[in-house]
This record gives structure tokens, sequence and C-alpha cells, in this order.
């Protein structure tokens, strides 16, 4: 009995074992493309970037870099470029609080509010990409520059003195940032928005809470993961711009990205790649903190 | 708000419009303080608008809604004594059920809100359930929180929105007597909305029947069921035999009836209409089934020439479809008693009842009008 019984239990083991590994073979090779893709172009040059950091620096690309595990390189990237770097983190910041200010009002008219337009005004917010973000950019310079009629508007009305600009200054980069942003933080917003059951603004009236309690106590903290993805997605690339930088402001307003690019260009890649790092590394940091102070996992 | 003196609700001639569509048609209710009042009606009859009106989600596009002395109708719903059970209970998914149930109190000011919310969670015996989220808990228990949430504010109406319509039949049935009990205890007013005539009849005082957005007949359960006004409530609150007659007498207590050539007595008082074509109306547990030919006692109304169609065994009762002379199908239920063998597919009977259990409708009315809605009162309307 008992052998019979043997029998039968492990007999079919191997067969569901065959399958198993089969089902994880499969998986592997689901994997096998994009993995090897990111392999090449992905890991391969973040390793070079990382190893760039400690080439000899005063090396170029005529004379070769060589590993000298020179660390104080960091150092003296920082050093050097405390001032844009620091600036790139401010500029974001403030890219992505316009954009928040700008964003969620929008987002809750259309989620909410629009009705039969909802998917035209959707349409509307996307449309800007389907011009380059180079050229969108560029037309802001000419809107912006000194000789455009909203200067001369602005001008003709004192609100800008004889020889106030528009092109060159702070607030043209900032907004040129924000206004390239703009969708990314409206689109999960209004994803978010969009998704919150309508009873539950109705049930927060129900229950004595008036409009600016309920947004307050209700459709604020269901939209909060819609606020955090949009943050994100507003920073993240804000800090890494310099394209903005680079058609609206001055070198007064230059942010790190110029720098790293006109570096890399320059052919001092182990600075270059310092700054590179060092940006990345302030970004996973700072967003790492800021998602686990949002506190939205239950939410998602 | 707590400590006020209980107040009849009251609705006068109030109507809305969505668009073209009229929802709601001059209506006209009266809601008496403390009792269970059940709105039941088909999907789409205005019975949520009418509801979400009292809510003050809804404006109406005329007339007036009064809660004792105070007149409603342009209140904004925050500031309205009147809670909302919601249909799925719209429990705010980013807060706890402890804060789910104190969220009202909070938000009305009242400071030391613990023990009360801790006393409703008991009430609805969620107790040691404060610290979870709504999405932890089983379809029963969110309908509870629901009805914490909106209890603990005492309102002077409690609305609910088919508040059992989620819920599987057994859990149904336990949460009607739940509720019951509850509004028992804390007397306060329940307007219920409702599509399933069972749910209704099980708990309310009193039960209006709407359709196509008007009143069609306003009662107690046992009213309704015995007294219809209309073929609407005849055929939605359980099922009626509808059969075509004509008026052809009156004496001082009865109206005399010819139905397809026999006649039949009906007390004045079970007759909507006094002349004319009418339908004679009679339930189908109060339909007697005699062999043919079988002599019954003066004074009991009788159809002849009946031919068994149909024989369903139920257990309790055995429902039987009898095809008269001029082909209509009646229904007919009899408790299994045993006082009599099991009647077959074929056999000749005659039917016999009580003229006090016939009513007699409007023959301009439709008489399958609520007919449809009867097989999918299980579902979600």
């Amino acid at each position: 009995m008992s052998a019979i019984g043997q029998l039968g239990a492990t007999a079919p083991a191997p067969k569901v074992k065959a399958e198993r590994s089969g089902r994880r073979r499969t998986a592997y090779l689901l994997l096998l493309p994009g993995g090897l893709f990111l392999l090449l172009f992905f890991v391969v040059p973040l390793v070079t970037l990382l190893a760039a950091i400690l080439y000899r620096p005063n090396g170029s690309i005529e004379t070769g870099f060589g590993m000298t595990w020179a660390w104080q390189n960091f150092g003296d990237a920082m050093a050097d470029y405390a001032r844009p770097f620091g600036r790139s983190l401010w500029y974001a910041l403030l890219t992505t609080a316009f954009c928040l200010l700008l964003g969620y009002p929008l987002a809750y008219a259309i989620a909410i509010k629009a009705g039969r337009w909802r998917n035209l005004m959707l349409a509307l917010v996307i449309a800007p990409f389907f011009t380059s973000f180079l050229i969108r950019t560029l037309s802001w310079k000419l809107l912006l520059s000194d000789n455009g009629f909203v200067v001369d508007f602005l001008q003709t009305v004192r609100i800008l003195g004889p020889d106030g600009r528009l092109l060159a200054t702070t607030a043209a980069v900032v907004t040129g940032l924000t206004y390239n942003f703009l969708p990314f933080m409206v689109l999960p917003l209004y994803a978010s928005l969009e998704r919150i059951d309508r009873r539950l603004i109705e049930a927060g009236g129900d229950l004595f809470a008036g409009p600016f309690t309920t947004f307050r106590t209700v459709t604020l903290p269901l939209s909060m993961p819609g606020v955090v993805a949009g943050t994100l997605l507003t920073f993240i690339p804000a800090a890494g711009d310099y394209i903005n930088a680079q058609l609206l402001g001055t070198p007064k307003q230059r942010m790190i990205g110029n720098d790293i690019q006109r570096l890399f260009a320059a052919g001092a890649y182990p600075t270059a790649a310092a700054l590179s790092v060092t940006l990345m590394a302030a970004i996973v940091v700072l967003v790492l903190i800021y998602v686990r102070r949002a506190g939205t996992e239950d939410l998602v | 708000m707590p400590e006020t003196i209980p107040s009849d609700l009251v609705l006068s001639g109030i109507s809305k419009q969505y668009g073209g569509q009229q929802a709601v048609m001059q209506l006209d209710l009266t809601v008496p303080a403390g009792k269970f009042f059940a709105l039941l009606g088909p999907s789409g009859c205005g019975k949520t608008t009418t509801l979400r009106m009292v809510a003050g989600l809804e404006e109406p596009s005329t007339g007036s809604i009064r809660l004792g002395e105070q007149d409603i109708t342009g209140l904004r719903p925050y500031k309205r004594p009147v809670n909302t059970v919601f249909q799925n209970y719209a429990l705010f998914p980013h807060l706890n059920i402890f804060e789910n149930v104190a969220f009202g109190l909070r938000r009305r000011g009242i400071k030391n809100f613990k023990p009360q919310v801790d006393e409703m969670l008991d009430l609805v015996e969620l107790g040691a359930f404060g610290k979870r989220r709504p999405s932890q808990l089983s379809g029963g228990q969110q309908q509870r929180v629901a009805l914490a949430r909106a209890l603990i504010n005492q309102p002077q109406v409690l609305l609910l929105d088919e508040p059992l319509g989620a819920l599987d039949l057994k859990l149904r049935r336990q949460m009607q007597i739940e509720l019951k009990r509850i509004q028992t205890e804390v007397g306060i007013t329940f307007v219920h909305v409702t599509h399933d005539q069972e749910e209704a009849m099980t708990m309310a005082d009193t039960i209006a029947v709407m359709n196509g957005g008007l009143i069609e007949q306003q009662g107690s359960p046992a009213e309704l069921y015995d007294l219809p006004a209309t073929t609407f409530v005849a055929n939605f609150l359980g099922q009626s035999n509808l059969i075509r007659a004509t008026i052809i007498g009156q004496s001082d207590q009865n109206l005399v009836l010819d139905v397809h050539g026999r006649k039949v007595t009906v007390p004045l008082p079970r007759c909507r209409v006094t002349e004319g074509d009418v339908w004679m109306g009679i339930r189908p547990e109060k339909v007697f089934l005699a062999k043919a030919g079988t002599e019954q006692s003066n004074g009991v109304n009788q159809l002849r020439g009946g031919v068994v169609t149909d024989v369903s065994y139920v257990g309790v009762s055995t429902q039987y479809l009898v095809r008269l002379p001029w082909d209509q199908e009646l229904t007919i239920f009899e408790q299994n008693t045993g006082a009599r063998d099991a009647l077959v597919v074929g056999d000749q009977v005659d039917l016999h009842w009580q003229p006090s259990h016939t009513f007699v409708l409007d023959a301009e009315q439709d008489a399958l009008a609520g007919v449809e809605d009867v097989d999918d009162a299980g579902g979600a309307g």
C-alpha cells in the first residue's frame, strides 16, 4: 500500500518540475532582448561614465586620459560648479511649483468640470508635443525677444521700463521650463483626479464639509498619487535641462546641464562625468526622501 | 442635528428635469417622523433623483422640501440635517474606519468625538476594526461603516440609496433585519430607496411605489399588497392575475362584473372604477382550485372550465398555470397542505375565491405594467 502510495506521489513530480523550469525559461527568454539592449546602451555607458570621473583630470581626447583613480575630481568639480548646480535645483523647484499651481486647477477643471469638452481640452494639453521641444523653445525666444510685440506692449503700458527685457532673465528661463514641462504635470494629475469617485466628493458635502473643506479633506488627499507623479516628472527633467537656459537665458542663468554639455564638448570628461553623476545621485536621494514623506503607497 | 424635536419631511410639488427629460413629476410626499419609509420602483423611475433632492445633491426644478418648519429646498447639502448612506457606500479610501465615522463630527467642530465614534462602531459591531482601511473590509462590513458614518451625526432624516444592492442574497436578508433593528433603536426617520419589493416590504412602515417619475400608490406594505391602486402596483408588488371584465350592475355594497360570461361580485370599496370596462385582479395565492363541477357555497366568486397547463412543485407550495376558456393563463399558488391530491397537467378545474380578495382597476391601464421589472428584482439598479 505504502509503496503504491509513494509511487503515486513521486511519479508526477519530475513532470511538474520540468514544466516549472520550462515556464521559467520562457520568462528569461522574454527578458532577454530588452535586457541585452539595456546592458549595451545603459549599463556599459553608465559604467564608463562612472569610470571617467576617476580619469587623469588634465588629459584630453588627443593625449588620452588613463585611469588614475583621481578621486579629487569630485571635489574639484563640486567646488567649481556648486553655483550652477544649486541654481539647477532651485530652478527645477520653482518650475515644479509653478507647474503645480497652474496644472492642478487645469487638471481639476478637465477631470471634474469639463463635461463634454474634456477630450478636446486633453488634446490641447498634448498638442504642443506635435512640435519639437527645441522649436517650441526657439519660438519662446522669438516671443520674448527685445523687438517682439510682447516687450513692445509691456513697454507701452509702462510695465517694463524703456530698457526692460524679458529675454535673458531668470524669469524667461523659469517660464520656458514651466511651459515645457506643464503637460507632464497636468496629465498624471488629470489621471488621478479623474479616477476619484464623484460620490466621495458628494459624501464630503453630505457630511457637513463645505466645498473647500471637501477639497482639502477628500479630493486633495485622493489626488496625491497624481501630485507625486506630476512633481517627479517635472522636477527630474527640469533639473537636468539645458535648452531653456541656453536659449532664453544668459551665462548668469546657466544650469548644470549647460556646464556638463560644454565640458563634454570641450573634452573635459572627468569633470563632466563627475557633475553628471552628482546630479543623478542628488536627484535619486531627493526623490527617495520625497516619496517616503508623501506616503501615498496605499493609494496607488 | 441633535436634541431637536423630530419633524416630518414634506415634499410638495417637486419635479426635476434633466435636459428635456422629466425625471420626477409634481411629487407630493409626506414622510412621518421616526418612520421607516421606502421609495420603491424600477430603475429610472425617479426614486434616486428624489432622494438626491432631499440630500441637496440635486436641485428641484419646481416645488419645495420642508423638514418640520424649516424650508430646506435651497440649502446646500452640508447645511442640511440629513445624511446619506450612498449606493456602494462611498467610504473615504484614504481614511481608516475610525476616521471615516468621525468625519462628520470633525467637520462640525465637535472636539471630544472619540467616545461617540467608539460607541457607534460598537452599535454596528465593528469595534475592533477602527484602524483598518475600507478596502480591508467585506461588503457587509463596509455597508455597516457607511451606516455608522451617517448615523453618528444624528440626522433628522437618514437617506439610504439602495444600501443593500451590492450584497449577496443571504447577507442582504441579515442586513434587512439589522437595519430595521437599528432604525427602531435610534428612532430616526429612514428614507430607503430600493427596486427590491421584498426588501421594501420587509423593512418599511410605509412604501411609496414610484413609476415614471410619479408616485403610483403609498401605504403600508399590507395595504399596497391587498388593494393595489394601479396595474403597475399590482404587478410590481408580488404577482397578480388581471382579467378583463365589464361592470354590469351595482348594489349598495357590491359591484357586479361580467367576466367572460360569468357574474362576479366585488365589494365597492375595492373598486377604483364603477362603470365600464375594468381589470379584475386577484392574487395567485387567494385563488382556490377544485375539480370541475364541484359546487361552491353562495357568495363565492367562481370561474369554470379551467385546464391545468403547468405544475411547478416548490416544496411549501405548488405553482399552477390554469388556462381559462378565453385562452388566458392564470397563476395560482397552492400551499402543499396535503388536503387534496395534487393536480396534474390536463386536469379540468374550477376556480373560486372570496369577493373580498378581488380588486378592480381601470381598464385604461396596461395590464403588463410592472411585470418585467419583477424578473430582475435581484439586479442592481
